[in-house]
């Protein structure tokens, strides 16, 4: 997967505000939205009330026990400090987000249209008009009503190239922080201030308004039940350790307890959630909630625009098909004279076909005498006039039917009288017959004719983006449906699907029949996601799990998805799925390795533990460390350091590959699995040493 | 070890696995409401009792209803049992002049049998009366097993359906399960028992002359017919005190092996059942392939640590296995066989006596009681309960491959992890926390007949067999004391239905979701990688919170053991 390089992660400029930031965090308020972590909060508080008083009678082994409370209050600060980390780096996008918000002022218009007053934009209300111009700031969101802009939106997008701002259409909204360049626009706003599109960003990509998703509540469930379940397992051990004739000190099972709960992802789990977030805002795509973000990684089925996703936006020229009686060379002479003046993208491509295959320069428009006959979606045909002749290209059944007429150029005039229309002629019909291949092959064909002659058919093709087809094999390996949706006939989209490697496809389609297409899905349990753009893709943007609105799509269809892609790039759907993928399987796999690592703790703390009471238990000492005191610490800093040590992996996610379930399976659980259960065996005993060289324990 | 032992656990194997399909094939029949090769013969009966009941066989429920309609019917049942206990020597069938059964004993009992535990702080053939044997706990013995395998379908049919609010009738369920299954397998059971040499009779007891001279009186009594469902029905309680030790219990090695076999047949086929309720076979199989690979792992650690026999004897240069507290006619390999199945299940019957068996020998029974009895379990217990650990193990991994955690097209979200830990936390809860009460307080302290570790797994053991609803008792305690009757009982209440309710919680919110397709995007559950993953963590989570409470019992005692050590009686 591809993505614009991510800051490093451990840079100054970030840590400084983080560790002040991790402290702060320790207000028990704040961390109550985090069980596990409260809890190792509230048994570090008991036992430093606990420690000070001991310092005060004076008790043994206080350098021990001041040690162990210490590493649980390290560990305290390394959870905060990920996720300070997380929100830190969010925050310095969201800082050059807010500069362009501030000290904004707006043109209010007043009711009679025609003056306006200057107000601040905090002051404006939903429903407001105001005037924008040249140089101005737009104030908040909106939608333009009146006038064309070009505007320039590198604040939230970070492209300086300006765009086109225009009533009416598909690319009439507006965001307030983005900066009119010419001209002028009169604009609805459509949100107030503090929950415009930038606001929104802000609090997203700072973590201020992160609600949990429902798979995070879920995992806190687990966390909590595994803490509890902890919870019985320790403090039943006093009255075994009584049964047994002895006592254990209360650092120790403190000791125990927060080392088997589950820390690590206790500590990492909303780091990875904002993570994730910012991975998709760095990708220039805003999710609304990290909920559009998870069901990303479970979408089943993709919705894919043809034009723009699929194929390129525009198509080319790649065969001269001429009919029976006429050459290749004369259709290509005819077309591409039709075509010299016709600057659509399309018609360039015929000239160039032209000049590559045939050899025909382009020839000057003035010097041969013509006159260009532009397209109109009446004609539904372009061509030029010259020396009394003229030459048409355009949609077969216009061409066709226009040679049953008279020649246009020579209309009225006493050639038409001559000319005998056949309605059926073989020209005719093989024009139509060759037409149909190309639109079976999912081309479109374009008629020439010249003097009320049919000469041949363009083969205008649809050119399939380069890599599509490998990137939806990758999909497929994902488990992920694709479906091409085009206005297209089901004979070329069938061809084009064919090619591009989708699965599926739509023809034809309707805004509703793509609304219909999305429940029919959601009925068999299925996630969907689409990206669309326009006003009347809005319903089936709301309907889909995953809505990816265009930046440059209207304010309804922004309202409807619960994405924007500022980039306005539909193919980026795939690497939405991809994040929302890398996202669960970070979650997955720290889970895995913080249950995992319990293994390996209680290996280092029991025997330490009950080697008072029965001195036979040392066999269970697998990892031979020094002494119970210093076992037992050396599990407690691990505890702690481990964090710290997968802060990179909680930012930065695990890879994500498009294999299939079973190979990415294997792949995790061997990685965080068994190196869950391995890892903290050779931490441990690394630490061990280290806590015994330095006559800590 | 020997040859002969290992082929004695493989021939074990390799008939209960031959047993899966077509029971599993049968029992599926049953509870999809199709005909049976019973149907003809069974059905008027069925009709007959739904319509004396006035129960419509097609109204189904949703799952509170279910749940409440089950704990209905066992409240009632255990305050019938309780009274019939406390009034026995009034009522007749009771040749031997029992008199009635003390308040706390008679609590214990109630909520012993009605729960499928058959927990047994009494001697039956000192205690109860012939009514009470049969009216009281063969009745129970019946319907709370047909209880717990209408429950595994309950949730089952979670699974299997989508966007439904019912997971059907618990009448029907519990009525077809005992008309179709436990009746007619028992009958003919009970008939291969009585030609074993099982005593089968409502006479009196017997004053026999032995042949040195001595009299002595036999304990007889209908016996076939209860241990038939005590095995089939995963209860375990003997009719008489040695249990399946005790030759009219037990008479012959063919006896001994079907018992075992019949304690395992009904919970492995469950799986079967499961897979094929949810359209997948294999699914049933991994699930089986999980206890399997637990249930191999066991009976090796087992049958090797008996066989090496007690270091402190080797040490004393007497070799050979562990024979104490064991039946020479059945040997080691049986005995430490029928010692893993019995705790495997919830069975609990016994046909040794656990309390002699290696500290080794006598932790892995421990252990087995103490992942949840997932391994096959008790029927419909075991399947449940592995259930609830599979959605536990698909939450923790099954966010690995990419997607939301799903099992069977099913989302597993907050509500499901909610209950399924619920359902988790009762059991160390309850064996945990009675365990470190009876040690501290003089009435708990007074049961164990050891000193040391030893002792302290005597009590472990007891709250564990109770909380795991197994009823096996290490023997040693002295448990018919009201301290450990009220506790005992308690901790078996719990364990069954605070187990039961959330299992059914989740089969009523997985019911009314949709089903999603697979994809290659889905987790993968019937490989040899999730029975690897779920074996993880039913050690990890269901395991190791019992680590530090085995360190200081069976564990301590081995490698005492081992150095030579030994700790005397205590109590």
């Amino acid at each position: 997967m591809t993505r614009p390089s991510s800051s490093s992660l451990f840079s100054a400029a970030l840590v400084g505000p983080a560790l002040v930031g991790s402290v702060k965090k320790l207000d028990p308020r704040a961390m109550i939205r985090n069980p596990v972590m409260f809890v190792v909060e509230v048994v570090a508080i008991l036992t430093t009330i606990l420690f000070a008083r001991d310092l005060a009678t004076g008790a043994p082994d206080l350098a021990f026990s001041g040690q162990i409370i210490l590493w649980l209050w390290f560990t305290l600060v390394f959870a905060n400090f990920a996720e300070a980390l997380a929100e830190g780096r969010g925050k310095a996008q969201a800082a050059s987000l807010r500069r362009t918000r501030t000290e904004t002022s707006a043109k209010r218009l007043r009711g009679n249209g025609a003056d306006y007053e200057t107000v601040p934009a905090t002051a404006l209300r939903v429903g407001d008009v105001v005037l924008v111009e040249t140089g101005d700031i737009i104030p908040s969101d909106g939608e333009v009503i009146e006038g064309v802009a070009s505007v320039n939106e590198a604040a939230i997008t970070g492209e300086s190239a300006p765009v086109i701002r225009e009533s009416g259409g598909d690319r009439s909204a507006v965001t307030g922080g983005t900066q009119v360049l010419s001209d002028r626009i009169r604009v609805r706003i459509s949100a107030a201030s503090g929950s415009t599109f930038v606001d929104r960003m802000i609090a997203l990509v700072e973590g201020a308004s992160r609600a949990k998703t429902p798979n995070e509540i879920a995992l806190n469930i687990l966390l909590a039940g595994l803490t509890l379940i902890f919870v019985f397992a320790v403090a039943s051990i006093p009255s075994f350790a009584s049964y047994a004739g002895g006592a254990i000190p209360l650092i120790v099972l403190v000791a125990l307890f927060v080392t088997l709960i589950p820390t690590t992802i206790g500590a990492l789990l909303s780091a990875i959630g904002i993570a994730g977030m910012d991975r998709l805002v760095r990708f220039n795509v805003l999710a609304m909630s990290g909920r559009a973000v998870e069901a990303a990684g479970d979408v089943d089925t993709l919705l894919l625009d043809k034009t723009g996703t699929i194929t390129l936006g525009n198509r080319q020229a790649t065969e001269f098909r001429p009919v029976h009686g006429v050459s290749e060379q004369d259709l290509a002479d005819a077309a591409q004279l039709a075509s010299l003046a016709d600057e659509t993208l399309e018609g360039r491509s015929i000239v160039v076909l032209a000049k590559d295959r045939y050899g025909i320069r382009a020839r000057d428009m003035a010097s041969l005498n013509a006159t260009f006959v532009p397209f109109t979606a009446q004609s539904r045909m372009s061509g030029v006039d010259l020396d009394g002749s003229s030459i048409r290209k355009g949609a077969v059944d216009s061409i066709v039917a226009s040679v049953g007429q008279p020649p246009m150029a020579s209309r009225g005039s006493n050639a038409a009288i001559a000319y005998k229309p056949s309605a059926d002629s073989l020209e005719m019909r093989e024009v139509q017959s060759i037409a149909e291949e190309i639109a079976k092959a999912g081309g479109t064909p374009l008629a020439v004719a010249r003097d009320g002659r049919l000469l041949g058919v363009i083969y205008l093709k649809d050119i399939v983006k380069g890599g599509i087809r490998e990137r939806f094999a990758e999909l497929r390996r994902m488990g992920i449906r694709t479906v091409m949706i085009t206005g297209d006939n089901p004979m070329t989209a069938a061809a084009i699907a064919a090619e591009a490697g989708v699965d599926d496809f739509l023809a034809q389609a309707t805004p509703e029949d793509k609304l219909a297409l999305i429940r029919k899905e959601q009925a068999q349990g299925k996630l969907v996601a689409m990206c669309g753009d326009g006003t009347n893709d809005a319903p089936a943007l709301a309907q889909a799990d995953v809505g990816v609105a265009m930046n440059t799509g209207t304010v309804a269809a922004r309202e409807a998805g619960n994405m924007v892609d500022l980039d306005s790039d539909p193919t980026k759907l795939i690497e939405i799925v991809g994040i929302g993928k890398q996202l669960l399987m970070t979650r997955g796999a720290l889970t895995t390795f913080s249950i995992a690592n319990d293994v390996a703790k209680y290996f280092a703390i029991i025997p330490a533990m009950f080697l008072g009471l029965y001195p036979q238990l040392q066999a269970l000492n697998v990892m031979g460390l020094a002494s119970p005191q210093s076992a037992i610490l050396s599990a407690i800093i691990f505890n702690a350091l481990i964090i710290v040590a997968l802060i990179p992996l909680a930012l930065r996610g695990v890879t994500y590959r498009a294999v299939g379930a079973g190979a990415l399976l294997r792949r995790n659980l061997l990685v965080y699995g068994l190196g869950g259960l391995v890892v903290p065996f050779l931490g441990i005993k690394a630490i061990d040493l280290a806590v015994t060289a330095l006559h800590l324990a | 070890m020997t040859f002969n032992g290992w082929f004695q656990i493989a021939l074990f194997g390799a008939v209960v696995l031959a047993l899966v399909k077509p029971l599993g094939g049968y029992m599926t029949r049953v509870f999809t409401g199709e005909r049976t090769l019973l149907s003809p013969l069974v059905e008027p009966v069925e009709r007959g009792l739904y319509r004396f009941a006035g129960i419509d066989r097609d109204q189904e429920q949703h799952w509170l209803a279910y749940a409440g309609a089950m704990l209905l019917f066992h409240a009632f049942g255990f305050l019938v049992l309780y009274a019939l206990l406390r009034v026995q020597d009034l009522l007749p069938f009771n040749p031997a002049g029992q008199a009635a059964v003390a308040p706390d004993l008679a609590f214990n009992i109630a909520a012993s049998f009605v729960t499928n535990t058959n927990w047994q702080s009494y001697g039956g053939e000192t205690t109860l009366s012939y009514l009470s044997q049969m009216l009281g706990l063969t009745h129970q013995n019946f319907l709370s097993a047909a209880t717990g395998i209408a429950l595994s379908i309950a949730l089952v049919r979670g699974f299997s359906r989508a966007s439904a609010k019912t997971v059907g009738s618990f009448w029907v369920d519990l009525t077809r399960t005992t008309l179709y299954l436990l009746l007619p397998l028992c009958i003919v059971y009970t008939l291969f028992l009585v030609s074993q040499g099982i005593p089968q009779t409502l006479g009196p007891y017997l004053d026999v002359t032995t042949l040195e001279g001595g009299r002595q009186t036999l304990a007889l009594g209908p016996v076939a017919s209860q241990v038939a469902i005590k095995m089939l029905g995963t209860n375990g309680g003997g009719f008489f005190n040695a249990n399946a030790a005790h030759p009219f219990e037990n008479p012959t090695a063919l006896s001994n092996f079907v018992q075992m076999v019949s304690i395992f047949a009904i919970g492995a086929a469950l799986t079967n059942v499961f897979g094929r309720m949810v359209g997948d076979d294999r699914q049933g199989w991994a699930i089986l392939g999980a206890m399997g690979a637990l249930f191999l792992t066991g009976i090796a650690v087992v049958y090797a640590a008996e066989s090496a026999g007690s270091p402190v004897l080797n040490a004393l240069h007497l070799s050979g296995g562990n024979m104490e507290g064991k039946e020479v006619r059945f040997g080691i390999v049986a005995s430490a066989l029928f010692a893993v199945v019995t705790t495997a299940a919830s069975c609990g019957a016994v046909n040794a006596m656990h309390d002699s068996f290696t500290a080794l020998g006598g932790m892995i029974p421990l252990i087995n009681m103490e992942l949840g009895e997932v391994i096959v379990g008790g029927v419909g217990a075991g399947l449940y309960g592995m259930l609830v650990f599979v959605i536990v193990t698909i939450f923790v991994a099954g966010l690995m491959v990419g997607r939301t955690p799903e099992y069977l097209g099913k989302k597993i979200e907050g509500r499901e992890v909610k209950m399924a830990m619920l359902a988790i936390l009762c059991l160390p809860l309850m064996m945990l926390g009675f365990t470190a009460l009876a040690t501290v307080v003089a009435a708990g302290l007074a049961g164990p007949a050891n000193a040391g570790p030893h002792g302290f797994s005597e009590i472990l053991y007891a709250y564990t067999s109770a909380a795991a609803n197994n009823g096996s008792a290490f023997g040693g305690l002295t448990a018919n004391t009201a301290f450990y009757n009220t506790t005992l009982a308690i901790g078996m209440l719990f364990g069954r239905f605070f187990v039961i309710v959330p299992a059914l919680a989740i089969a009523g919110s997985l019911a009314a979701k949709k089903t999603l397709p697979a994809s290659a995007g889905t987790f993968p559950t019937h490989g040899g990688l999730f029975v690897g993953l779920l074996v993880g963590v039913i050690l990890i989570v269901g395991g190791l919170t019992f680590f530090p409470a085995l360190a200081l019992g069976p564990i301590v005692e081995h490698l005492a053991g081992a150095a030579g050590q030994t700790f005397g009686t205590g109590g």
